[in-house]
């Protein structure tokens, strides 16, 4: 099949931008989007022009790396899918297809379709984690937790941190990105002596790297390619309630 | 040269807590006068770099993504192994020790291998506590499932993210040291040399590839925990990004790479299709739990519907040829057999390269929701990239580049050969011999993270007097930066005809078809003519666009096809000098009358470790005898 193809181009953080148009010609529908991308860069560099720049790495929807919103969604159209694992078989002959980067005020672009998301790690940093020790804790089965908690936890585990929920949300809301971390760590036994002082400092750190707030459109979970629910993010407000209480001792 | 190993002598079950009773310690206040550098993030990386940040070092932590959240470890779907013995089926740390070593094919340390399969259990219990929601009964306790080359079951998994899970465990743990300010993390840095100051490992030179300038870091110890090679083949399960340069980069300033010929082709994969494809999916080899594998009995019947294909016209062949072990067993088993059937023309799919999973009797046993909860996000990704529905017809698969055994040789206490310089996981070459079994990865990449190196490297940095003492404004820190930077300028300057993947293509072609699962001397002789060919094209008609200082992913592809295209000459020369067969590595005037590997151990019980001598100048080899007290060598039979 024969596409068009409208790509954002940006040469640096500092350059305004524009889309430009390239024609992709002969595209199998078993390639993925990625692969029909290659051939585009493969062309453009025997050309001697500036290939597309995209990030990119394990191809197959796990490391959350690829990043693209086509015709205005994230990951495009297919759902619970991420770029890489996005086929070109969902397209037809003769569709025009618009690819941009993610854009939020906490993603800063880098490069053409790149983007900065270290604001990403910095939530995760402040309070994303049970403070264990390496070494000196219990036997794994010491601890029992019931079949319906550990699936549960498994469920919001499941992030893969790519941002689509963000880039999708109007307001650039980090909302599911975070909760599905505190509810994980919330539900977990192992999570619960730290959680009232996790879900403060993990919810500063959204209002600190420049994240909206969520106002209850649910694009994040229509984008999230494992599709992450939004009960997280009542969940997240929940635990959020819970830290205001005062505490018993 | 003889190389030693520098195992505990003695009884090998207590030779761990031996050495741990015995080697010199860092005191508290000592520690964070010293310096350490992680290449790497992810499980053994990710998990070296929290674990001695939370001793109290300081230690840099680099990567080439954007995160460090998402190194290639993420993508191990099945599971992790531990000798744990919850399901009280017979297990116990001697019985993975020996399935391990056996597994190998016989090539490995047995002290490392007993030190891997003693600490498999604290694995479990430190990713538990971290949150790593592994798969649980309805009681609560932990459950298991059985893999490829054991006969207990012994594996922990979280759905068929068990890798994510815990790299993500392994990255909360490195998230809490980099806000307690023990550990700075520099994401999207790629490793373009390493600095040694008379003759020990003082620091690295890194490219950061948002800006292209060229960096340099010094530390005391140096930890290389950059993962796999098998990118050198172009098709593979890895990453785009996995490459070899990281520890090439070592190998050309001194460091011993080992058994490169040890590469692991995974049987699960999902058949190639066309020539645009850019990498290999992998599906976890807990489906062969469930699946069934088989070809047609006739190559007439290789073009029906599967299900036109009676019962009787199937050849099941590893049950056939395996009848104890059936559809588990060992990788190299697997996908050697699948190879085989194709070659006799009964392979289905495309090009006839692929051979059926079929879950036809496991639907029958148990239901298809249950095989969904098992295995669901693996049916949900074969159906994306082929567009056929697993449950309905069998899948087809067919075997692909996953894993090296082979890495920068290391000693007991995980140093090289250059002193200061460490490697874990992946990277190194010490306890999968010839053969790695299936979960075994992520064992050992936590392993050597959370509970090997904290404790080897303390001796090393013990006997430094002055930590700290050699910085970036050393000489030798400057001539590396010009070194890479003339490496760039050289690139860019080339402007010839052909693209960086077209090159790795054409490398990939030569490595495959020589090199592959089955190599003779004829092939690896071809391929030791050809790589030496295509190198001399590449330097004269690559085309690169673009500038150094600036973000450019084709200049990153370049330098890594550039390494490859090096190292790809060492690994046919360690091919052609193991006259045996041994794993995955597969010799074919080195086999039975039924086709099965033939080892000689009289003349080949070692390790190879080659030492680089120039580009286009054969390595030197270097041997470190393999001795074998605890288990007996034994030809490996999984019939």
């Amino acid at each position: 099949m024969d596409l068009t193809l409208h790509v954002w181009r940006q040469k640096g953080p500092q350059d305004k931008g524009k889309l430009e148009t390239y024609p992709a010609k002969n595209v199998s529908p078993d390639m993925s989007f990625l692969e029909m991308l290659d051939e585009i860069n493969d062309g453009l560099i025997r050309e001697g022009k500036d290939p597309i720049a995209f990030d990119h790495d394990c191809r197959e929807g796990i490391c959350g790396m690829c990043s693209q919103v086509i015709n205005g969604r994230p990951h495009g159209k297919q759902e619970k899918t991420t770029v890489c694992q996005l086929h070109m078989r969902q397209y037809n002959d003769g569709d025009e297809i618009f690819i941009e980067p993610w854009r939020a005020k906490a993603f800063p672009i880098r490069k053409d379709l790149i983007v900065d998301r270290t604001s990403m790690d910095a939530i995760m940093q402040a309070g994303g984690y049970v403070s264990c020790h390496t070494g000196g804790v219990d036997d794994a089965n010491a601890l029992l937790i019931p079949k319906p908690t550990a699936d549960y936890a498994m469920d919001a585990a499941e992030c893969i941190g790519c941002g689509a929920c963000i880039a999708a949300c109007p307001n650039s809301s980090a909302m599911l990105f975070t909760g599905a971390k505190v509810a994980q760590l919330a539900a977990l036994p192992q999570g619960k002596p730290e959680a009232r002082k996790r879900v403060q400092e993990m919810t500063q750190a959204i209002l600190d790297e420049g994240f909206g707030n969520c106002t209850n459109h649910y694009e994040c979970e229509a984008a999230c390619p494992k599709g992450i629910s939004v009960k997280f993010i009542a969940k997240l407000n929940r635990e959020y309630l819970k830290s205001l209480m005062p505490t018993s001792t | 040269m003889i190389l030693d190993g520098k195992a505990p002598t003695g009884q090998v079950d207590t030779s761990w807590d031996r050495y741990r009773e015995d080697m010199k310690l860092v005191n508290p206040s000592n520690k964070r006068k010293y310096k350490i550098i992680v290449v790497g993030s992810g499980l053994a990386g990710g998990a070296g770099a929290a674990s001695l940040g939370e001793l109290g070092y300081n230690v840099d932590c680099f990567c080439y993504q954007d995160s460090p959240r998402r190194a290639h470890s993420i993508g191990a779907q099945g599971g992790i192994n531990a000798a744990k013995n919850y399901p009280s089926d017979g297990d116990s740390i001697y019985r993975l020790f020996y399935d391990t070593v056996k597994g190998g094919d016989f090539r490995s340390r047995e002290a490392d291998v007993w030190r891997l399969a003693q600490v498999s259990n604290n694995i479990i219990d430190q990713c538990v506590a971290q949150g790593v929601p592994f798969a649980r009964d309805y009681a609560g306790y932990l459950d298991n499932r059985s893999f490829g080359g054991a006969q207990v079951s012994r594996t922990f998994y979280a759905r068929g993210q068990t890798g994510q899970q815990l790299l993500l465990g392994a990255y909360s743990a490195l998230s809490r040291q980099i806000k307690n300010k023990t550990v700075t993390m520099y994401p999207r840095r790629e490793m373009l040399d390493l600095v040694v100051v008379d003759g020990v490992a003082k620091g690295i030179t890194v490219r950061n590839l948002l800006t292209g300038e060229v960096e340099s870091h010094w530390g005391d110890a140096i930890i290389l925990a950059t993962g796999g090679y098998v990118n050198v083949f172009n098709l593979s399960t890895n990453a785009m990004g996995s490459s070899v340069t990281a520890i090439w980069k070592a190998v050309k300033k001194g460091a011993y790479m080992a058994n490169p010929c040890y590469t692991q082709i995974h049987p699960t994969c999902i058949p190639v299709h066309g020539d645009a494809q850019s990498k290999l999916t992998l599906m976890s080899e807990s489906l062969r739990n469930d699946g069934r594998i088989w070809v047609p009995k006739n190559a007439a019947d290789c073009e029906k519907h599967a299900s036109e294909i009676p019962e009787a016209d199937r050849d099941y062949y590893l049950e056939r040829k395996y009848p104890s072990f059936g559809n588990l067993a060992p990788r190299d088993i697997s996908s050697r057999s699948a190879k085989e059937a194709c070659d006799a023309g009964l392979g289905v799919g495309d090009g006839k390269r692929g051979v059926y999973l079929d879950f036809e009797d496991a639907i029958k046993r148990v239901g298809q929701p249950m095989i969904a909860e098992r295995y669901g996000n693996l049916f949900d990704m074969y159906e994306k990239i082929t567009d056929e529905n697993g449950y309905e017809r069998p899948m087809r698969i067919y075997p692909a580049p996953h894993y090296n055994m082979g890495g920068l040789w290391v000693d007991y206490e995980c140093s090289s050969n250059i002193p200061g310089l460490f490697v874990l996981g992946e990277a190194n070459f010490s306890v999968h011999g010839a053969n790695r079994l299936g979960a075994s990865a992520l064992m050992q990449g936590l392993a050597d993270g959370y509970f090997v190196i904290p404790y080897t490297i303390a001796p090393y940095l013990a006997s430094i007097k002055n930590p700290g003492a050699v910085k970036e404004d050393h000489p030798e820190f400057k001539k590396s930066v010009e070194d890479v930077q003339a490496q760039t300028d050289k690139l860019l300057a080339i402007n010839g005809k052909k693209t960086v993947s077209e090159l790795h293509k054409e490398l990939g072609n030569i490595m495959w078809e020589n090199v592959g699962m089955a190599r003779s001397k004829e092939s690896l002789t071809n391929a030791l003519k050809l790589i030496p060919e295509l190198r001399d094209e590449f330097w004269n008609n690559v085309k690169v666009s673009g500038e150094g200082k600036e973000l450019n992913q084709q200049l990153e592809n370049a330098g890594r096809v550039a390494d490859f295209l090096e190292f790809a000459e060492m690994l046919a020369e360690d091919a052609l000098n193991r006259e045996e067969s041994c794993g995955g590595h597969f010799r074919t005037e080195h086999q039975t009358d039924e086709g099965e590997a033939t080892r000689d151990d009289e003349n080949f019980s070692y390790v190879a470790a080659w030492e680089f001598k120039g580009t286009g100048v054969k390595p030197e080899l270097h041997k470190e005898p393999l001795k074998f007290e605890r288990v007996h060598l034994a030809v490996r039979s999984y019939k």
